[in-house]
């Protein structure tokens, strides 16, 4: 447990103490502030007929991201450590790799959870300022917490995955962008393909993200997409530990 | 403490492909040696240390570290060794205490520990001054030293450099070489290395590998010794060339010898002995009881660098 720890300090670390975990933080704040703004002027216009957490998720700057943080917070897990040496020096300390997979994700996660600390500021604001209390859900804002949160450790263990398959961090982050973004679209392949009843359209109607986050928007925590999310990253973190096991393969 | 030699390899074998990076290696080292591991770039140096340090498996043989085997008990093996990878790599935005501290609490030791851990290591390689400064901002020298600490955090039984003095100045190699030979008083030090000068000044035994396999160990004496087939004697004295002839014919010992005029009265002679018998004290009796001025004797011993090349050029031919 404490090699675990003191990995996840050490990620930590890495994040708040360069730049580049900043400039993330910055960026999704800016892209963030942006939709909620957007959120605002139309609540101005005339009143929403959906709960506002969903106008909110409900749009093109939300989910680029979703789909862009997670990338390039988790390119350089293994990637800047392969390339620099320096994990050949933490493979030959008494740590099971196993510890270094979650090490590793864990401090990614807990990086990207806490760039969307702020956003717990919007409900206050949208409380303070509109006239319609009711505007705010608190079950609606749980589910979208949920929601974030599911989302977030799939892209995380996908990104180590892809870090863990390269020295280079720029194709860490493009492996993790293009994979994720594939597996985000499987889910409009419905609105492209024929509605034709079948397993086929089954399968693709659950692995939608829109429609799950559109349900966690809503306050609806539904098993099914708990499942989907948390078996996908479990999936991810077994490849990516065995990518690292590889390296004792005789 | 068991008496178990601290490394013990047997027939270890890493094939990249089909090239065969180590081929057969077959060594021991006993507890408290400081054994360097010399050869050429590529020759299997880097391949062996980390099959050693459980960061990559053999392809086939076995190597035990402290009696442990470095594939089935990596753990064990990693908790009593303390490995400098080559090129030294570090975190280069941690300062030096964070990263020594970060260091010893992953090896496992508690806080207390490694906090009393950190300060001896700062102490004992000079970090003092650095000690909250920036890796990343420190100069080659220091940098080297940290990565030395790091090995030393955890108190290991073994430690094991790879090319430890790469790409230092002459002053700065002098220095670690220093804190080598300082840190290797109660511990068994395995250090590799392409220069000789290096193996020569720290190390009580040497391994000499080439492309793959070990051409040569033993210690530094027991080395030379060996190849003092081609050792030889010059002995300068003031004789006429015909008695020198003589002699040298009449001493059974002599294999070969060459004269050659030096200046005043004397003659250089070059004498190569028999299966590397030392002629010196019969040269000295024949010239005291023939009268014969003698002004140089001595036996040109080879350095390691001749025993190196030696060794290395054999497979060449």
């Amino acid at each position: 447990m404490q090699p675990f720890l003191t990995l996840v300090r050490r990620e930590l670390g890495m994040c708040y103490v360069s730049l580049i975990g900043y400039v993330i933080v910055a960026a999704m704040q800016f892209l963030l502030g942006l939709s909620f703004i957007i959120v605002l002027q139309a609540l101005v216009n005339k009143p929403f007929d959906v709960p506002v957490t969903e106008a909110f998720f409900n749009n093109g700057l939300f989910w680029l991201v979703m789909l862009l943080a997670p990338p390039i917070i988790t390119m350089r897990s293994f990637a800047t450590e392969k390339s620099s040496g320096t994990y050949e020096t933490l493979m030959t300390t008494p740590v099971g790799d196993a510890q270094v997979v979650l090490a590793k994700f864990t401090g990614a996660l807990l990086f990207f959870m806490s760039a969307w600390l702020p956003l717990l500021a919007y409900p206050f604001l949208l409380k303070r300022f509109s006239v319609d209390l009711a505007q705010v859900d608190t079950g609606a804002l749980g589910g979208t917490c949920v929601g974030i949160f599911l989302f977030g450790t799939l892209y995380t263990a996908l990104g180590c995955f892809a870090s863990s398959l390269t020295r280079n961090q720029i194709i860490a982050a493009m492996n993790a962008f293009v994979l994720g973004l594939g597996l985000f679209l499987l889910g409009y392949l419905t609105h492209i393909l024929p509605p034709k009843p079948g397993w086929q359209s089954a399968i693709l109607q659950h692995v939608s993200m829109v429609d799950h986050m559109k349900d966690f928007t809503r306050g609806v925590v539904d098993t099914r997409p708990v499942v989907f999310y948390l078996s996908l990253t479990g999936l991810f973190l077994f490849l990516t530990l065995k990518v690292v096991e590889s390296r004792r393969w005789k | 403490m068991s008496t178990a030699p601290m490394i013990e390899v047997e027939n270890l074998t890493k094939r990249y492909g089909s090239r065969a990076a180590v081929r057969d290696l077959t060594f021991s080292v006993k507890r408290g040696e400081i054994v360097g591991f010399l050869g050429q770039n590529g020759a299997g140096k880097t391949t062996t240390m980390r099959m050693l340090s459980c960061f990559m498996p053999a392809t086939s043989g076995t190597a035990r570290v402290a009696g442990f085997d470095v594939f089935t008990q990596a753990d064990e093996v990693r908790r009593r060794i303390g490995y400098m990878p080559e090129g030294n790599p570090l975190h280069l935005d941690m300062r030096v205490r964070e990263y020594l501290k970060f260091r010893a609490r992953l090896k496992g030791l508690s806080v207390a520990r490694s906090r009393e851990r950190v300060d001896i290591v700062t102490e004992q390689c000079g970090l003092g001054d650095v000690a909250s400064k920036v890796i990343g901002t420190l100069s080659g020298g220091y940098r080297q030293r940290v990565g030395l600490a790091d090995a030393l955090v955890h108190e290991p039984e073994l430690i094991i450099l790879d090319e430890p003095t790469k790409n230092l100045d002459a002053h700065l190699t002098r220095a670690v070489r220093q804190l080598i030979k300082d840190v290797s008083r109660d511990r068994t030090v395995f250090v590799s290395s392409h220069l000789l000068p290096e193996v020569e000044l720290t190390c009580t035994r040497v391994i000499i590998i080439h492309q793959g396999s070990i051409r040569e160990s033993g210690t530094l004496d027991e080395l030379q010794r060996k190849m003092s087939a081609g050792q030889q004697i010059i002995a300068e004295l003031a004789a006429p060339v015909p008695d020198l002839r003589e002699a040298w014919e009449q001493m059974a010992e002599v294999e070969h010898f060459e004269i050659v005029a030096a200046e005043g009265s004397f003659h250089r002679c070059a004498l190569t002995p028999r299966a590397g018998i030392d002629l010196r004290p019969q040269i000295f009796e024949l010239a005291k009881a023939r009268s014969w001025p003698l002004r140089e004797l001595t036996r040109t011993r080879h350095s390691l660098e001749d025993i190196f090349v030696h060794v290395t050029r054999r497979e060449q031919e």
